[in-house]
């Protein structure tokens, strides 16, 4: 499962760009993940500031 | 609601489309999600005059925030190249303020628009699309048979249309900027830094504006050992001749589609600027490339609902002007990424050495084989420049 940190992201949208099953969505502030996500990771590796995570 | 194209998203793509759709008498509507247009931005700000004059935009000059001649571009030890000429003119943007205006002149041609305004979603039927839009006054249905996708690199609409838009990480980068304010860099310029520690496998830059400047760096991740917004803290640190007494006024973050693998059209569907990741995989600039790809949809637009045949097949003819216009150009400066993402900080400093301003912009015109002849005597530099800029 990949968690945002809300007062980290800038909501800039980049992640939803590199997301191989459309599975985020970028709101007006806020980013959402939903049940489609694979926990490919390719989003936490991409996050400019690391407000990305995978947590087990 | 029924409309004859709905655009989604109101940046500088989405904007040229509705003005010129408008302006052709179509009924178009512009649906942003954003409760502003323009902000935040992820955008470095800067245009060539030619980025504008060649697509007929006569910019209103509170758009402008800062003028350039030319570029500055450094090596990892600091040496200097300066590039600058006619065509290197041009403009840092006030992008709030641009992409307000580039909707007031669409919106005096006719298009309408809705802000906060986010489509959620699309169904293809008899036909036609119908896109399902949230709005602050609950959800709306629009009816439509030609759906733009202006709507940046988080494009959904190439996606709900069955396209590839995904981008690969190894073609994307990581970006991320302040605005500061009290930056002390000369303003005639943009700045450019290379190096494997400042900014691997892309640059940090510095684009003065009129109280402020935009310093920020892309990197991409395979060559990367931290985040893009460390790297940046780094550089401000090791910068003191600039930033000493500079402050940040915003952060932007941003992905940069450095390279173009998507389909543009789809039944019923275009994709214009980074939704299409229509951007200069040099620079990374996307504003010229956004606007041009909108001039030229809306010329297959019109003619679409002129016959009214909105079939992938008619609608293509926008990716085959898009093709002969830039698919060589872009080629090549895929190319000259290759070669430059192979070289060390110690080639950048030869570079810097042997390369003159003038021979800096050939490159980025997409003129490489001259580079044979400049590094004939340092053979790594020829046997990668053979390898990536023969031609």
């Amino acid at each position: 499962m990949i968690r945002v940190d809300r007062e980290r992201c800038l909501y800039c949208g980049g992640c939803v760009g590199i997301c191989p099953v459309n599975a985020i969505t970028l709101y007006e502030t806020r980013i959402e993940i939903s049940d489609a996500c694979i926990n490919c990771g390719l989003c936490v590796k991409f996050c400019p500031v690391g407000a990305l995570e995978e947590v087990k | 609601m029924k409309v004859d194209c709905l655009v989604v998203g109101a940046g500088p793509a989405g904007s040229v489309m509705a003005k010129e759709m408008a302006s052709r008498g179509h009924h178009v509507m512009v649906v942003e999600k954003r409760q502003e247009i323009g902000a935040p931005k992820r955008c470095a700000e800067g245009i060539t005059k030619h980025g504008l004059e060649n697509f007929g935009i006569e910019i209103h000059p509170l758009c402008i925030s800062g003028r350039i001649g030319g570029a500055m571009l450094y090596s990892p030890s600091g040496k200097r190249v300066t590039m600058e000429g006619k065509d290197m003119e041009g403009y840092v943007l006030e992008r709030k303020v641009f992409e307000k205006w580039l909707a007031s002149e669409a919106i005096k041609e006719g298009a309408e628009y809705m802000v906060k305004a986010h489509a959620i979603g699309m169904e293809r039927e008899n036909g036609m699309w119908k896109v399902n839009v949230q709005s602050m006054d609950g959800p709306l249905s629009i009816e439509t048979p030609l759906v733009i996708g202006a709507d940046g690199v988080e494009s959904k609409v190439g996606k709900w249309a069955g396209l590839k838009t995904v981008n690969k990480i190894t073609d994307y980068h990581s970006g991320i900027q302040f605005e500061m304010a009290n930056v002390k860099a000369d303003e005639n310029f943009i700045h450019l830094f290379f190096g494997r520690e400042v900014a691997p496998l892309g640059y940090a830059w510095i684009f003065p504006k009129a109280f402020s400047a935009n310093v920020g760096l892309g990197v991409l991740e395979k060559g990367a050992s931290m985040r893009a917004y460390e790297y940046l803290i780094k550089f401000i640190k090791e910068h003191d001749e600039f930033f000493s007494a500079a402050q940040p006024i915003e952060i932007n973050g941003g992905g940069v589609p450095v390279a173009h693998f998507t389909e543009m059209v789809a039944e019923g569907v275009m994709l214009v600027g980074d939704a299409a990741q229509l951007v200069n995989p040099i620079h990374g600039g996307g504003m010229a490339r956004a606007i041009h790809s909108s001039i030229m949809a809306a010329e297959v637009a019109d003619d679409a609902i002129r016959k009214g045949d909105f079939s992938k097949e008619n609608l293509m003819e926008y990716e085959r002007k898009w093709e002969s216009e830039y698919g060589e150009k872009t080629a090549k400066l895929m190319k000259l990424r290759a070669f430059l993402e192979k070289l060390e900080d110690k080639d950048f400093e030869l570079l810097a050495d042997i390369l003159q301003g003038e021979d800096i912009f050939a490159l980025t015109q997409a003129k490489l084989s001259f580079m044979l002849r400049k590094v004939v005597t340092h053979p790594k530099l020829l046997g990668l420049a053979r390898k990536y800029l023969s031609e």
